[in-house]
């Protein structure tokens, strides 16, 4: 059975290494379900969060073909026990002098932020796990989601290490052996 | 960070890029010079590199290969934009899928120009990323001679490959001051060469409770130079030997352990020792479907060492029992020292029965072709140039039934004598790659065993072999048709020979050709001028040599495995099913 994985996937910040990954995934057959990637405590250093819904086995086919790149520096799967993911979402719903209340409690129940009013619409921000954006989404589909856009999940590890200075790199190719 | 050293002199990219090939140990180029990669072609004359002006860009592509294969020095191809760049791509990606060192170096439209669709514009770095191990493009002049430095090192470490470099005209012709790095900074590239102590034991152990064992060879085993110690675990064990066909010559043919070649087209005691092992000893190879067939019924018995210096190879078909990272000739050396010790302690495998087994399939079904009654046979040619021409020469291969005759019917002796294009099966190889070769290896006698079809594909590079004296020697397998296709539409297709016919022996008049080309032209229709005929062309050295070997074309190559059927099917003629008898084992 399939099961989402989150990669995090250090690179060196150089022209073309998001066209090289994504290339690499399209190449082996993979969908992306969620890619983001932005800067690092290293200034020439960039972070990919990506994830991506597959079996163990080729997981690790994709990740050994990730490793071979040369400007990925390292690959690390986050387990959700042992790290905190994010996405963001904008999202703009009907909300008319009727049900503007409404909708404003909503955003309050879910620590939304209200970005933008109109007189029969509201824009409104939320930063949350997967489960939180879905939840609140549901909740808004009866006032009409006329707009929606949705960041890729970022992930970090919990405690005080940093990914960059150590981290299980799932690259290595240790499967055990059988008759050990 | 990064160290450099050099002059630190002003010149310009293009003085910059030569002088950084020549600091990269360069000696030789392939290459069509263009718009955007001109300004480089001006030092290039005052340059030592020796630059072979070929015919087309593939040729140079498929040249630099078979030098890189002869040598295993890197080949270094070079071109212009857009189409010049294009033309590489097959190269490029012959060289990715068999492991070939080589640096190719682009021309690109001006920066300023790039995304512009300007004339001869072809984004050939987007193009070429899923076949090199990495490449470049390089806009500032400054960082030429360090892009060159890090493409010669990727090229040639850990697993060879292909790199691209493309530069473009601004940077070429802008000012710059060179200096030649002394240390790269390649954070995500570090390439494991060293095996893991603990799974040389675990893979030792294995092998010593084995019963029937076979060392499986790849063409890693070639790339990095261990025949000898192969050699060495081979003799110490005992264990039979199967090499691929890009590892054709890593195992003397000559060897009483040698089964030859697994595969599709492979023979029934390599196919059959493999199917009935149960420990396969893979060495660089990568279980690829040509060797596998159905993959879930190979070998089903065997569990599985696998060496490559590749981790992402280990466990990508076929599930592994010890992975080993590392670089083939370590892993050699290290599995000898270990077996040897356990020797001395009184360990040794127990292989008699299943050497003795493989040794009785060998013997019983050995590769052979029945001589027709009249005309030529293409399998006694090869096996006749074989024997004449020996087990010095570089043999080079096109793409089809005379490259697996080739493979089977040459004796090969000894590693990077035998080139050819195995992962991509690039028709057109032979030419250009025995051009290469001999340009590496201008003492060695080089042929090329080409097909009609194959050999049409880029037989202008003849006119680069004449003009530059590279005097290599043709051997065109003639049989009028695109033999392997004919031969599948034989036995898949109804005998319906859609689109294969070439009528290659009426035209073109291949020895006209030859001499068009400034060769020496010969022909051969019967078994008797044979010899004669090869003995000629070994006698001429100065000039390239073409032989027109017009052989009869209903010749097939046995033994087969049909596509996607399990190895156990192998047939050894047509119809001919070998017959195993399981208490025999």
């Amino acid at each position: 059975m399939t099961q989402q994985h989150t990669l995090s996937v250090l690179v060196e910040d150089k022209p073309g290494v998001l066209a090289r990954i994504s290339a690499l995934f399209s190449r082996r057959g993979f969908n992306i379900e969620s890619l983001a990637v932005g800067p690092t405590e290293h200034a020439e250093i960039s972070r990919m969060t990506i994830v991506v819904n597959v079996d163990q086995s080729p997981l690790e086919q994709v990740t050994k073909q990730l490793n071979k790149l040369v400007e990925v520096i390292k690959i690390v799967e986050l387990d959700s026990a042992s790290s905190v993911t994010r996405e963001l979402v904008m999202v703009k719903v009907g909300a008319t002098a009727d049900n503007r209340g409404e909708v404003l409690d909503i955003t309050q129940l879910f620590k939304a932020k209200v970005i933008d009013v109109a007189s029969d619409a509201i824009t409104m921000q939320v930063v949350g796990n997967s489960d939180k954006i879905a939840d609140l989404l549901r909740v808004l589909e009866p006032f009409g989601i006329r707009e929606l856009v949705q960041s890729g999940m970022v992930a970090i590890s919990r405690g005080s290490r940093s990914i960059s200075e150590r981290g299980k790199p799932v690259a290595v190719p240790v499967p055990p052996a059988a008759n050990a | 960070m990064t160290e450099q050293q050099g002059s630190g002199e002003t010149i310009t990219g293009a003085q910059s890029l030569i002088r950084s090939l020549e600091a990269a140990g360069v000696t030789d180029i392939f290459g069509i010079p263009g718009g955007a990669i001109l300004p480089a072609y001006d030092p290039l004359m005052d340059s030592s590199i020796r630059h072979i002006l070929v015919r087309h860009e593939q040729g140079a592509g498929h040249a630099a290969q078979g030098y890189a294969s002869a040598s295993g020095r890197v080949g270094v191809c070079m071109a212009t934009s857009g189409p010049g760049a294009t033309n590489l791509v097959t190269p490029i990606a012959d060289a990715h899928m068999d492991s070939v060192p080589m640096v190719a170096i682009t021309g690109q439209v001006g920066a300023a120009m790039i995304g512009t669709d300007a004339f001869q514009e072809a984004d050939i770095r987007g193009i070429t990323m899923p076949i090199t191990k990495h490449n470049f493009l390089v806009t500032d002049p400054a960082e030429i001679p360090m892009k060159i430095a890090e493409a010669f090192h990727i090229a040639s470490t850990g697993r060879p490959g292909p790199v691209l470099v493309d530069v473009t005209k601004s940077a070429l012709q802008a000012m710059t001051s060179y200096q030649w790095p002394t240390e790269l900074n390649l954070p995500g590239y570090r390439p494991v060469t060293r095996p893991h102590a603990k799974q040389i034991r675990e893979a030792a152990r294995l092998m010593l409770e084995s019963r029937k064992p076979v060392l499986y060879v790849g063409g890693g085993t070639i790339r990095s130079g261990a025949s000898k110690e192969l050699l060495a675990l081979a003799e110490l064990t005992g264990i039979p030997v199967v090499t691929t066909l890009m590892a054709r010559g890593a195992f003397p043919d000559s060897h009483p352990q040698h089964l030859g070649m697994p595969g599709m087209h492979g023979t029934v005691a390599a196919v059959g020792a493999l199917q009935k092992s149960d420990l396969i000893i893979s060495l660089g190879a990568r279980f690829d479907d040509r060797v596998t067939g159905n993959l879930d019924s190979f070998a089903p018995y065997a569990k599985i060492i696998h060496a490559d210096i590749d981790p992402a190879e280990i466990g990508k078909n076929r599930f592994t029992d010890v992975p080993i990272v590392g670089d083939v000739r370590e892993v050699l050396i290290d599995l000898v020292t270990t077996l040897r010790t356990e020797q001395d302690g009184g360990n040794t495998g127990d292989y008699e029965g299943w050497v003795a087994f493989c040794a009785g399939m060998k013997q019983q079904y050995p590769v052979g072709y029945d001589t027709p009654e009249t005309g030529l046979s293409p399998q006694y040619v090869i096996e006749r140039l074989g024997v004449l021409s020996g087990p010095d020469t570089i043999y080079t291969a096109g793409v089809g039934q005379h490259q697996m005759w080739a493979a089977h019917y040459v004796k090969y002796e000894r590693p990077n004598t035998w080139i050819n294009s195995g992962g991509l099966g690039t028709m057109g190889f032979a030419v250009p790659g025995a051009m290469g070769a001999k340009v590496a290896m201008p003492d060695q006698t080089v042929w090329a065993i080409d097909g009609d079809g194959c050999f049409q594909m880029t037989n202008q590079e003849l006119a680069t072999c004449a003009i530059n004296d590279i005097p290599i020697k043709v051997a065109i397998i003639n049989n009028e048709s695109l033999g392997m296709v004919r031969q599948w539409q034989t036995l898949f297709y109804n005998s319906r020979y859609s689109n294969t016919d070439l009528h290659s022996k009426r035209i073109p008049d291949f020895v006209k050709l030859a001499d068009a080309y400034g060769c020496v032209g010969l022909s051969c229709d019967s078994p008797a001028d044979v010899d004669a005929t090869i003995q000629k062309a070994m006698e001429i050295n100065d000039v390239p040599v073409v032989v027109d070997f017009r052989v009869h074309r209903d010749a097939m190559v046995w033994p087969m495995v049909a596509a996607g059927t399990s190895n156990d099917e192998i047939q050894y003629a047509r119809d001919l099913a070998p017959q195993f008898d399981e208490d025999d084992v």
